[in-house]
């Protein structure tokens, strides 16, 4: 009893940053409709900021200070990257913002780095409240305590803010419709640029305030984004108290399941998840969302139209040049062409679900990595041949696909965004923390191809014939009654269940489609490196296809693939470099700042202007 | 029987709130039957319930004698009803004429087809039913950039696609101008006539409702109040109280229509 007291205070005590972050990251989407990936970079920066400040200011009270100040200064960073990176987008279509948060998060790694060190920060303990407080005979950190006190006291403050003054009656009006605050006088830009400043501080203040407990290193961005989103989705987007409760379930679940049973650790939030939203599915606290009264932001989508003779016979020359490409290049280059049509299959299945579905799927990476891991678990256990292992990795991941979507697919928006992230990150917890089978964090190596696929060129012709090949499916597919009937269904759910189309059927397919075509880059990818690792199904890994979908353009059928070329060219000219993840992002928010409509759609209104080509938006 | 469409004892409740009334009636073959009444009388939630959109609290539905109650949207459609929208509901990534296509795509079953371009498939019958609205020579033009009265025009030709016995018309002329609902209701009216087809339709407009409807039934707080035509229901006291508003204008305005 008395451990199980300590126990849950201990749950308690932890819940504290990962509600602040959590809130931060709600009251933000909550009000600009931008998912800010980067939430957890400012979180990084709060706990960095705080420790910096803790060298200098000695004694109790430069602790409590220093805390102020990083949520101060990560508040001010925040009100920076909204005036600069996100100001100038917010006209793009709907989540195209996520790839401006994306290229901060690359910014503020690198940042990071250079001015705080690679080395971990072990964090100071608070002055005068080093020891422990026996509660029921059990030690409990007075840190511990403390931290239990001060949550519910910002808890309550925001409660207020938000809840009882002016500025909090016009965030929650902003919450529910933008356009009406907008048209009563109410300066918008303000108020966005406000609540991202308040949002940000909040992470930076969970940021610090976890210092004594955590430390600070460069990985916690990504460390903390996945437990945020999922506090975020199970207390309901934009409920405080929700975002409070879910805190502490996740929490203290946490720090049973580290007792009881530590193999479960990550995995034990997910489930938690995927239950609360099978029973509830906007939440504890949440409501359903309201898609948008106003219609779709930026221009309308444009009709699609089969490649013109044109068209096609730039696509054959492209496609010849790169059959030729073993006669005129060095081996290097077709293992770096071969990269780059793996990911560009991968991200033009998951254009597929997004551009043409009006799927966001946050966790694509699942399908992708999952059929990688399928191929190399079928090679390690059950010795199979590799031709059977390649043929029956997408197969796997399109069941898993169609298995996750028929869960997934009951939600609709963020909801069904969160969901797949969850479904993806429970995918590498299994991964990760299943070691006997999977290998856990040293992966499964040895997955070489059959003798006569062994040679570099034969592989890249293999590697060429299935991501052409899949690519051009996927691309006919989009102009085929099925695909119509995925963008019906995405244009108008309600005409389209009026005129008998079974619009979840059809998403559900479309999903396990999506999947399988993941799952087959994703055997070529295992084959081509001889090796997988959990880090092919992490959210990173999710994240590469979602930018590269958006930066290519979605409302463009060739988007997934040109950003694919894009992202992968960049990366590898400035890999060699220390700092290429600071470029690499400042071009991200540069081409998302120039191109609103993705690197396609802004490519194509340039030749519209310019008249080189018809418009088609007659 | 004769009927194409008949309730029996129609209820939804939200709650406490009694939205739809034991509502019954019929509608018979050809007829053009208005229902009107009130905002919040329960027309808009009637009508979700008959195509499917909503579940019945109580009460049967029957299409052609065959009972629909409870089928879901896309069921109703496929046992030959066709709607159109309160607020219209188009493909905006579509042309005009992909729009009336992907209807007859699912109309005749070709929606799990993967290999087919779907632009080139019943593109005739299509341009036929675009003929009939009027709309033929817009037809490869994009649907997001036309004017509301189009997009209403293009929605009739969707729901016509599949030659349904029934038409089911929310608010068809709301937010069209004059000209333009008589236009639209006259279309309406003739292709009816023409393919013997039955509407149910909402309306506030009442030129539209006396001009073109053969029988008008009135709804208040989700009962049924009153049912005939345009004489007797212009001249019905209780309907003038809840819905007409009194007054020798409105009738003196009807009288210079007439």
């Amino acid at each position: 009893m008395e451990f199980f007291v300590a126990q849950i205070i201990t749950g308690l005590a932890n819940a504290s940053s990962l509600f602040l972050v959590a809130c931060g990251l709600s009251l933000i989407f909550g009000v600009t409709r931008i998912v800010n990936f980067a939430h957890g970079s400012l979180y990084m920066l709060g706990a960095y900021i705080g420790y910096t400040f803790m060298q200098v200011l000695p004694g109790g009270l430069g602790f409590w200070s220093s805390i102020l100040l990083a949520g101060l200064s990560v508040g001010v960073i925040g009100v920076l990257v909204e005036m600069l990176v996100l100001r100038p987008v917010y006209k793009a279509p709907e989540l195209f913002q996520l790839v401006a948060t994306f290229g901060v998060i690359l910014v503020i790694q690198d940042i990071a780095l250079i001015v705080f060190g690679p080395e971990d920060l072990l964090g100071p303990r608070a002055p005068g409240l080093r020891g422990v407080i026996r509660v029921m005979g059990e030690p409990i950190p007075k840190y511990d305590i403390t931290l239990l006190v001060i949550t519910p006291i910002v808890a309550l403050t925001l409660w207020y803010l938000i809840t009882q003054t002016r500025v909090g009656v016009l965030v929650r009006a902003a919450t529910q419709d933008r356009e009406m605050v907008s048209a009563l006088g109410v300066n918008q830009a303000w108020l966005f640029t406000g609540v991202f400043g308040l949002g940000s501080a909040l992470a930076g203040l969970g940021g610090a305030l976890q210092l004594p407990k955590g430390g600070a290193d460069l990985l916690m961005d990504f460390h903390i984004l996945a437990p945020v989103f999922v506090v975020v989705v199970i207390g309901g987007m934009g409920s405080l108290p929700g975002a409070y409760l879910a805190a502490v379930i996740i929490s203290v679940l946490n720090v049973f399941a580290v007792t009881y049973l530590p193999q479960s650790t990550l995995v034990l939030m997910f489930i938690v998840m995927i239950v609360v939203l099978t029973i509830r599915p906007y939440g504890l606290f949440g409501r359903e969302e309201v898609a948008g009264e106003h219609g779709q932001v930026g221009e309308p989508e444009r009709p699609i139209k089969p490649a013109s003779a044109r068209m096609q016979l730039l696509a054959s020359g492209l496609i010849l040049l790169l059959a030729m490409m073993p006669f005129y290049t060095a081996s290097f280059s077709l293992v770096f062409t071969t990269d780059v049509l793996i990911f560009c299959l991968f991200a033009a299945s998951l254009h597929f679900l997004l551009g043409l579905g009006g799927l966001v799927s946050f966790g694509h990476a699942a399908y992708y990595g999952g059929g990688a891991y399928v191929a190399a678990l079928l090679v390690t256990h059950v010795n199979t041949p590799m031709e059977l292992a390649f043929l029956l990795a997408p197969l796997g991941a399109g069941i898993a696909a169609l298995a996750i979507g028929w869960v997934c697919l009951r939600l609709t928006g963020v909801y069904f965004a969160m969901l797949t992230l969850a479904f993806a990150q429970l995918l590498w917890s299994l991964v990760f923390q299943w070691g006997e089978v999977t290998g856990g964090d040293d992966g499964l190596v040895n997955i070489w191809p059959s003798e006569w696929l062994k040679p570099t060129i034969i592989y890249y012709y293999l590697t060429l014939l299935f991501c052409v090949g899949g690519i051009l499916l996927l691309r006919h597919i989009a102009h085929s009654p099925f695909g119509y009937a995925l963008r019906a269904a995405r244009d108008s759910q309600r005409q389209a269940e009026s005129t008998g189309i079974d619009t979840r059927k059809i998403q559900l397919l479309a999903f396990g489609f999506a999947g399988f075509m993941g799952g087959l880059a994703g055997a070529l990818f295992v084959f081509s490196k001889g090796s997988v690792f959990p880090n092919e199904l992490e959210i990173a890994r999710s994240f590469d296809a979602l930018i590269v979908v958006f930066l290519g353009g979605v409302k463009t059928l060739a988007g997934g693939v040109a950003g694919g070329v894009f992202f992968k060219g960049i990366e590898d000219i400035l890999i060699k470099f220390e700092y290429w993840r600071l470029v690499m992002g400042l071009l991200i928010i540069f081409v998302v700042i120039l191109a609103p409509e993705g690197i396609v759609g802004s490519l194509r209104k340039g030749a519209e202007r310019l008249n080189l080509i018809k418009s088609r938006h007659m | 029987m004769n009927g194409v469409l008949k309730t029996q004892r129609l209820t939804k409740t939200f709650g406490g709130l009694i939205a739809v009334d034991n509502v019954s009636f019929e509608l018979q073959k050809g007829e053009l039957l208005a229902l009107i009444g009130p905002n919040g009388a329960g027309k808009s939630t009637c009508f979700n319930m008959l195509m499917g959109q909503l579940k019945a609290t109580s009460g049967k539905v029957y299409l052609a004698n065959e009972e629909i109650t409870g089928l879901a949207p896309r069921q109703v459609w496929r046992k030959g009803v066709g709607r159109t929208f309160q607020i219209t509901a188009t493909y905006s990534s579509m042309t005009v004429i992909e729009n009336v296509q992907m209807a007859l795509l699912s109309h005749y079953g070709d929606i799990l087809r993967f290999l087919p371009r779907a632009h080139l498939l019943h593109r005739d019958e299509a341009l036929n039913l675009l003929d009939l609205v009027g709309m033929v020579n817009q037809a490869d033009r994009h649907c997001a950039v036309l004017a509301y009265g189009d997009l209403k025009r293009i929605e009739l030709a969707i729901a016509l696609a599949h030659s349904p016995m029934l038409l089911l018309m929310d608010e068809p002329t709301a937010g069209m101008a004059p000209k333009e609902r008589v236009d639209l209701m006259e279309l309406t009216a003739k292709i009816v006539r023409d393919q013997g087809m039955s509407v149910l339709f909402t309306e506030h407009d009442m030129d539209v409702v006396f001009t073109h409807s053969h029988r008008i039934m009135v709804m208040n707080r989700g009962k049924l109040i009153a049912e005939g035509d345009a004489a007797e229901i212009r001249n019905n006291p209780l309907v003038q109280e809840v819905y007409l508003g009194g007054g020798t204008l409105f009738t003196s305005e009807v009288a210079s229509h007439a």
